[in-house]
């Protein structure tokens, strides 16, 4: 599944990153505790959390994580929109709760990281 | 060759930038993108750590032919029980530094399953210096 095609299924907004929604996403992480994030070991890797701060794209930055989606209506910050272009990671944001989105693409099909 | 970055404390709005310069650098070298992510998570869990529990502090980075050397040493509290602190899901981190995501006592544990090597050494009302060693070549 594309990017693409996770914003249709999340009804998400994409607020940076807009000429890479062909890429392809294989599994997905979920979580807004960043120590968690950094043991990630997963290629093509979605993550879905509710945490907003610079952090949060510092931390998939180091993580080599290029797709984010903010749930639960959280809106990223002009500086962590400017860090994600600076390091070509695409920002989404939806409105669903960290819940609904995991079951909903867990629904459509892509994996969990375990 | 050698990099240093100072650390500041409680800054989170800067933590991290040494590990992302140091990445950068990294990847010029043409380091292995696996490897990499090894140096720059255990760099960046360090990286935080000094932020949010120490007065400031320093990094330096050693690059040769076969290693990645890091040092990481703060001016602050310093850890009384080294064991302890090692320990998955210990933490002593305040209620801000748990806001930005961390403190949720997994970083030792990270850096040590990220790295080759991990000394750690303390003084309490001192401060602490990690050695962090990366192996460059995955024989």
């Amino acid at each position: 599944m594309n990017l693409k095609e996770v914003a249709t299924i999340l009804n998400a907004e994409v607020v940076c990153g807009h000429t890479k929604l062909e890429r392809d996403v294989q599994a997905v992480f979920a979580s807004d505790l960043m120590s968690d994030v950094l043991t990630t070991d997963s290629e093509k890797l979605l993550l879905l959390t509710g945490l907003v701060n610079i952090q949060t794209i510092r931390t998939s930055e180091m993580s080599d994580i290029k797709n984010i989606v903010l749930v639960r209506n959280k809106k990223a910050s002009p500086e962590m929109i400017a860090l994600a272009d600076e390091n070509r990671i695409v920002i989404m944001q939806c409105s669903y709760s960290m819940y609904k989105a995991c079951g909903l693409l867990f629904q459509n099909g892509i994996n969990p990281v375990y | 060759m050698r990099f240093e970055y100072t650390i500041e404390a409680g800054n989170f709005t800067k933590a991290g930038d040494a590990s992302s310069s140091f990445k950068k650098i990294l990847k010029q070298l043409n380091v292995d993108p696996q490897i990499i992510k090894r140096i720059v998570v255990s760099l960046y869990e360090g990286e935080v750590n000094i932020v949010a529990h120490a007065n400031g502090g320093k990094v330096i980075c050693d690059v040769d032919t076969s290693r990645v050397h890091m040092q990481l040493i703060d001016i602050g509290p310093g850890i009384p029980d080294i064991a302890k602190a090692m320990q998955a899901g210990y933490s002593t981190a305040s209620a801000k530094v748990r806001e930005m995501g961390f403190g949720a006592g997994m970083g030792l544990q990270n850096i040590k399953n990220n790295a080759d090597e991990l000394i750690i050494k303390s003084e309490v009302g001192v401060g602490t210096q990690l050695t962090i060693i990366v192996n460059l070549n995955k024989e």
